[in-house]
């Protein structure tokens, strides 16, 4: 017995969607990609700002004796950015050298080795290292790693080799916690398989494992490299800033970071220019590695 | 070498290098907690510093990381969200989407002091803010979109679907459903992204040096300046004026940034369940 | 030699409220379902079985345009709803399914209270006085059997109920926003069997209110509680799924007109 009291009045029509409901709707959806535009929008500002204010250093200054003058002397009218670069490479190869295998291995004791409790402690540490600001990483390195360096290598001990260090704990969060989560990406069926034909963990780890993390270690490495090359305080704060090709690793030095910093409260006219064109350097640089870490992980995801 | 013990040293190898980590955290922390307690007082963190070794407190220090750092969460968040919700509700994959995930990430790695000069030439210098709370929170904002918006997206997409086709299901739009459901739903793990980019704000140095300027001050409206603890740390630590404030400032900086960090784990941790 | 029988619109007596014509569905370029026909008779409950992963599911949600959600999907064909095309240009999806509500395999209810989750669907369409929400969060639970189990715990979490209680809140809140036809996607699967009897006593008495169509791939479920059948197939990997046969559920269980009807109801495979 069908019984139609009681029950809701079909409607008659089939409802069309409203101009305001389609208005409505289509603001909002523009709303949220204008939100999302303000990241584009913020990498023109500073290709715009930075740009128009460093750009000059390379037309009036030359490229030829901005990007390769041997000599950094403001003072005499000297631009030349070599011994910068030469500082900041050297500083983040040391760091890259040092940070990256503790990094990795702390991925791969996180990843394969640690009992759930015991990486409940060592994953927070890890995150919290990466928390920590690098003016207090800076001030470590000045009170309590320079003077033993200094002891026992019988110079300032402001130089390459206390950054390598400093630098090195910086970058290993961002490698580890990367490397960790690409080692743990690569599923168990292939370890089990390892294991099945009779392998040990390590013979596990870095015949099989590795390689098959390659391109997300390889991606946290990149990201550390950029990292390294960006960091201003805490180099700054060891390095002993002076604009020289250092003659031995624990010679004082300087790199583009730490250079804009020292110059920046008094430079003026060209010299400040040529900051800003140190910028520019630093942008362009920083913005193709994240666009080599793009470009791989495309081709890995084709493979 | 046989394989056995090869594996045993490289395991033992592997708990070093863990061991070296956790280490070094541990000698960081304890190094400013021993040499820094002794300094703080209420004394310290409630008086201002004087004279030219800068004795005494550092509250308005204090005051500018909190301004500055409060300041830059509120105008950033609002648009980090809305972005996060394009990218996670409405966008298609594409060109477009992929040109603003590149910005973000590229904006993520700017070296903060390319970020700093940025705020300079834009902010204090051509919108005529001048030294300013505002510049450095809108500079700050920059460096905090993109990680915001990157753990809101991972927010709202951890939610489920079907929670959200329950709301389709009765007849609610779009935005409905993710005002009412999915952002309330994702709002635990939303906030813990916040709390931590606030985190990451208050340790900034090379960004507000060139926005705020570095005369101590305590600032009122959003167009004062004042000085950072970040950026006083580091002036007592390279003109050595006051190594003992310096620790003192080292110490509260510490414990903000660990309050920062341990809130947003509490968080996270309290509302799993969800 | 089985032959697809071409009269299912003949089948039911009385008014149609759903008639689906030559539908043909498409997950980008898989063909998930092709040329189906039939329809579904108002205040009864109908029931699609089949296979597992045979498309009836997918055939549900095009009736209240749900896989409109999923990207790429593609529809063919007609699905009106009395008389008239959901599918025709500017139709709002939105209103659609205000009239065609759904409840789902897993019972979810949204993290708020039940008070809030009942009354979520009328105030989203407007309802914002507290005495008229009370009435309706009341009537629609009444309706759906669980009022007097939560009438004193309104504030507490939906959540916190049982998956039975939880799956009939859920029927609750659909029923809040008056809906004209209730899809439900194998509501039982995943609930206890003493709830089970509650639901499907539940549907036989929703049906003289609202029109139902279940999913299940419970063959005595369905049996029990519909009156008309249709049974979908999929017979060979990567080709789209067919209706095969539709009749009163009488008909199709103890004289099923299509040998593989009968194959799968006697359990021989599926």
């Amino acid at each position: 017995m069908a019984e139609h009291t009681g029950a809701p009045e079909p409607a008659d029509e089939l409802r069309l969607v409203t101009r305001a409901t389609y208005l409505r709707e289509l603001t909002l959806k523009n709303l949220f990609l204008l939100c999302a535009f303000v990241a584009v929008l913020g990498v023109l500002l500073i290709f715009v700002f930075v740009g128009v204010r460093g750009w000059p250093a390379f037309t009036e200054i030359g490229v030829r004796e901005f990007l390769f003058g041997r000599v950094w002397s403001p003072s005499t009218e000297q631009f030349g950015i070599l011994p910068l670069i030469w500082g900041t490479i050297l500083v983040m190869a040391g760091a890259l050298a040092l940070g990256t295998p503790l990094a990795v291995a702390t991925a791969v004791f996180l990843s394969e080795i640690a009992t759930p409790r015991v990486r409940s402690i060592v994953r927070p540490a890890v995150e919290l290292l990466a928390g920590i600001p690098s003016v207090i990483y800076g001030f470590f390195g000045l009170v309590m790693l320079r003077p033993i360096i200094a002891e026992w290598s019988g110079g300032l001990g402001f130089g390459a080799f206390t950054a390598w260090i400093i630098l090195a704990i910086m970058i290993v969060p961002t490698i580890a916690t990367l490397s960790q989560d690409a080692l743990e990406s690569v599923p168990d069926g292939i370890r089990e398989a390892s294991y099945a034909m009779g392998a040990t963990t390590w013979q596990t780890i870095y015949k099989v494992l590795l390689p098959a993390a390659k391109i997300g270690i390889f991606d946290a490495v990149i990201l550390g490299m950029g990292r390294a090359i960006g960091e201003t305080m805490a180099v700054l704060m060891v390095v002993g800033n002076a604009p020289v090709f250092p003659k031995d690793v624990f010679s004082p030095l300087s790199t583009l970071t730490t250079q804009i910093v020292m110059d920046m409260p008094y430079a003026v006219g060209l010299h400040r220019t040529a900051l800003f064109g140190m910028a520019i350097i630093l942008f362009v640089v920083s913005m193709s590695l994240v666009a080599v870490v793009r470009l791989l992980s495309r081709l890995g995801e084709e493979r | 070498m046989d394989k056995r013990v090869a594996n045993t040293i490289a395991l033992a190898v592997l708990w070093v290098a863990a061991g070296i980590t956790v280490f070094v955290l541990f000698a960081i922390i304890g190094y400013v907690f021993v040499n820094g307690i002794g300094v703080i007082s209420p004394r310290f963190i409630f008086t201002w510093p004087h004279g030219v070794a800068a004795v005494g407190g550092i509250w308005p220090t204090i005051v500018s990381s909190v301004y500055v750092t409060t300041l830059a969460m509120l105008i950033v968040t609002p648009i980090a969200i809305l972005a996060a919700v394009y990218l996670a509700e409405y966008a298609v994959q594409g060109r477009l989407v992929s040109t603003i995930r590149f910005a973000a990430d590229s904006l993520a790695s700017v070296p903060s002091i390319v970020m700093g000069l940025f705020g300079l030439a834009l902010f204090v210098e051509a919108a005529g803010f001048g030294f300013s709370m505002l510049s450095a929170a809108l500079a700050l904002s920059f460096l905090m979109l993109p990680i915001v918006m990157r753990t809101t997206e991972e927010a709202i997409r951890a939610v489920p679907r079907f929670i959200r086709w329950g709301s389709y299901g009765l007849g609610a739009t779009k935005w409905q459903t993710v005002s009412k459901i999915v952002l309330p739903a994702a709002t635990p793990r939303i906030v813990t992204g916040i709390v931590l980019a606030a985190g990451r704000a208050v340790g900034e140095t090379a960004v507000v040096i060139y926005t705020m300027g570095q005369a101590i001050n305590l600032p009122r409206t959003p167009l004062d300046s004042g000085r950072p603890m970040t950026v006083h740390l580091y002036l007592l630590a390279m003109e050595g004026i006051n190594l003992r404030a310096a620790y003192g400032t080292a110490l509260l900086l510490m414990v903000m940034i660990l309050f920062f960090n341990l809130g947003a784990r509490w968080i996270s941790r309290r509302y799993r369940k969800v | 030699m089985a032959e697809v029988h071409q009269h299912h619109e003949h089948v039911t007596t009385g008014p149609e409220k759903i008639t689906v014509k030559n539908l043909d569905f498409f997950y980008g370029d898989f063909h998930a379902l092709t040329k189906v026909s039939v329809g579904i008779a108002a205040n009864a409950v109908t029931a699609f079985i089949g296979p597992s992963g045979c498309g009836k599911s997918t055939f549900l949600r095009t009736i209240n345009r749900m896989n409109d959600l999923i990207p790429g999907t593609r529809v063919a064909g007609k699905v009106l709803l009395d008389g008239q095309d959901i599918y025709a240009p500017g139709v709002d999806p939105v209103d659609l399914r205000r009239r065609v509500g759904m409840i789902f395999q897993q019972p979810n209810p949204f993290p708020m209270s039940i008070y809030d989750n009942v009354a979520y669907g009328p105030r989203l369409h407007g309802a914002k006085k507290r005495a008229e929400l009370d009435e309706i969060v009341q009537k629609s639970l009444e309706r759906a059997n669980l009022w007097k189990e939560v009438k004193d715990i309104l504030p507490r979490g939906g959540l916190t109920l049982s998956g039975g209680q939880q799956q009939r809140l859920c029927i609750a809140r659909v029923l809040a926003v008056q809906p004209e036809v209730l899809l439900m996607d194998e509501p039982c699967s995943a609930i206890d069997p003493a709830s089970v009897q509650k639901v499907e006593d539940l549907m036989a008495e929703l049906k003289h209110r609202y029109t139902i169509i279940i999913v299940t791939h419970n063959m005595q479920q369905a049996a029990r509680v519909s009156d008309f059948t249709a049974f979908f197939l999929q017979e060979t990997m990567g080709e789209p799924a067919v209706l095969v046969e539709f009749d009163r559920t009488s008909v199709v269980f103890t004289s099923p007109s299509d040998k593989r009807t009968e194959d799968y109801i006697t359990g021989r495979f599926g």
